[in-house]
């Protein structure tokens, strides 16, 4: 045996194990999903295949569409909430020297908390009073009480508040190491030219930024999307109410599988779902190749 | 990205003069700081607190205490909710990083026919949502009895496409000539991983172990659905369940959040360097 056939067969030997996890735990689950979605499936009896039926439900769904509008509006309103907060943040964070560390790390901690039990902190923060530490302090401003999860209204931003909360600190970190990475010479030969904070912020500091900001649109958005945990432990019974107004898609696909045990309904809104972060993944490559 | 990016900690812009207006950036900054640590502020504090102080404002307990973390240790199974959580989340991390490596370095070192094949197969998994799996790993996990199990809480995550990427990264450093050397030496091809490549790249391993170990530490959906004994619960399904149970006690919520929640701020403490440094080096979270 030649070396080269020699160094290719130990490369499969320790290859073989791992192949053979990812097609076990990863490829052949993602296929048999979507074989699940052309079923009716309550784990009991096996599995009936109804064509289409799943997917013709989910448009007929009132709470589909509801939990549909919902994870939209977490993204839609978490994106650029979270990184206009971060922006502003990180570039007055890295101009700072004075305890520059101590401030940082406070705005990273809430990054690498367990998010359930942050979710019972702002739970307790929301209650009606005298529990609750916001509508205590509404009170003695002299403001009227807020209803706020028990609110149709209200349930919505108050549970994405702990989410934006917990994801500003990674945003921050990339774009201090964004910011970082621009050469200080672009900054010095624009002040030579005379250009003002605004100018400098407008033509070098956020085009340069656009990598960063493109990724973490992205990765941001993949996050609000997926929002699960926050809503599930504020809620009522984990139940994204009140009414459905707080309820993501991914809370829904949960009750259909394992409140309802509808597999196969279950199986379809995942992947809708999936098609919907393929298609943010998607827009994230082409918005980085256009320069 | 390059080094000065990753030097997140070298101050390298010259020394700025202090401004009313920087005075007031770095006020405003220190405020928002301050808001972002009162949750954690709140909940530790509270967990000290007996009942009847629990409504105050005042953020010190007056009389503090421990007899929350007693109540809850003793009258519910945080203690082997915790040793569940640590146990999995550490046997998962360890799993991850032998193998992530592992597949990594063969990847990056040597050649052979249907070697992009693989890593692009294994990319191709970090599309796939952990959502759209649930499902199928729920059958599978319940046709082979792995239900309320460690191994059925851990089998999904035990090797992991990002961390392949990564690795397979920094082994791409290592320059050839050491594994060659190595090779004429008469070391065994398993030997030259582990003893000269393996230690070239303990940067990225150490961002990878903290991330996999934080990433499984807090992760909830899965091990919501795979358990459904109580014995079996990790800390956060635990504190979802004991905290609905418990619902106006809000002392013993937040001690049980406090437990849940303490040894990520431990583990923040004692790697803070290396976590900053690993969330731009990896560009993400776990």
């Amino acid at each position: 045996m030649t070396i080269e056939r020699k160094l290719a067969l130990q490369a499969w030997i320790f290859l073989a194990l791992p192949v053979l996890f990812f097609c076990l735990i990863r490829f052949y689950p993602a296929l048999e999903s979507f074989g699940i979605a052309f079923s009716e499936w309550n784990l009991l009896s096996p599995p009936k295949y109804v064509g289409l039926a799943n997917f013709n439900r989910m448009v007929g769904d009132p709470v589909f569409w509801i939990a549909f509008r919902n994870t939209f509006l977490y993204l839609a309103i978490g994106t650029p909430l979270s990184l206009l907060l971060a922006f502003l943040v990180a570039y007055h964070l890295d101009q700072v020297r004075f305890a520059h560390g101590l401030i940082r790390a406070c705005y990273f901690i809430p990054h690498l908390t367990s998010a359930v039990a942050m979710a019972w902190v702002w739970r307790w923060f929301y209650q009606p009073p005298p529990v609750g530490l916001f509508n205590n302090l509404l009170n003695a401003g002299g403001l009227d009480t807020q209803p706020f999860l028990r609110s149709t209204t209200q349930a919505l931003p108050a549970v994405l508040a702990p989410a934006i909360w917990a994801g500003l600190g990674f945003q921050i970190v990339l774009f201090m190491a964004g910011l970082r990475a621009i050469p200080s010479s672009y900054y010095e030969a624009a002040r030579i030219d005379g250009a003002g904070r605004w100018m400098v912020l407008r033509e070098i500091t956020i085009p340069l930024l656009r990598p960063t900001i493109v990724f973490l649109v992205v990765i941001s958005s993949i996050g609000f999307l997926r929002i699960f945990d926050t809503v599930y432990n504020m809620t009522d019974n984990g139940a994204g109410g009140p009414l459905n107004s707080s309820k993501p898609l991914v809370l829904y696909i949960y009750e259909s599988a394992f409140r309802s045990y509808q597999m196969g309904y279950a199986a379809a809104q995942t992947i809708v779902f999936f098609l919907i972060l393929l298609a943010v993944s998607l827009i994230q490559l082409r918005l980085m190749r256009t320069r | 990205m390059s080094q000065a990016a990753l030097d997140a900690d070298q101050p390298w812009r010259q020394r700025l003069a202090a401004s009313p207006g920087r005075v007031l950036a770095w006020t405003l900054l220190v405020l928002g700081a301050i808001v972002m640590m009162t949750p954690l502020a709140y909940m530790v504090a509270t967990s000290l607190k007996p009942p009847h102080e629990v409504y105050e404002i005042n953020i010190v307990p007056i009389e503090p205490t421990f007899e929350n973390y007693t109540y809850i240790l003793g009258n519910s199974p945080f203690g082997l909710w915790f040793v569940n959580s640590l146990v999995t989340s550490t046997l998962v991390t360890l799993s991850v990083l032998f193998f992530d490596s592992l597949i990594g370095y063969t990847l990056a070192k040597f050649t052979f026919r249907g070697r992009n094949l693989v890593f692009i197969a294994i990319l191709t998994t970090l599309m796939i949502p952990t959502e759209m799996l649930i499902v199928p790993w729920y059958v599978m996990a319940k046709n082979f009895g792995w239900l309320n199990s460690y191994w059925g809480i851990m089998f999904p995550g035990l090797m992991t496409g990002f961390g392949v990427f990564l690795m397979r990264q920094f082994f791409m450093g290592v320059p050839d000539d050491y594994i060659h050397a190595a090779r004429i030496d008469g070391l065994g091809e398993f030997a030259i991983f582990w003893q000269i490549a393996l230690p070239l790249v303990t940067p990225a391993l150490s961002a990878l172990a903290i991330f996999t170990f934080l990433g499984n530490w807090t992760a909830f959906l899965w091990p919501l659905i795979v358990t459904s004994s109580r014995e079996l619960y990790t800390l956060p399904v635990g504190l979802a369940s004991f905290s609905n149970e418990n619902l106006t006690a809000w002392e013993l919520v937040m001690a049980g959040a406090t437990i849940a929640t303490l040894p990520t701020l431990v583990v923040f403490v004692v790697f803070q360097r290396y976590i900053i440094r690993g969330v731009v080096l990896a560009g993400l979270k776990g």
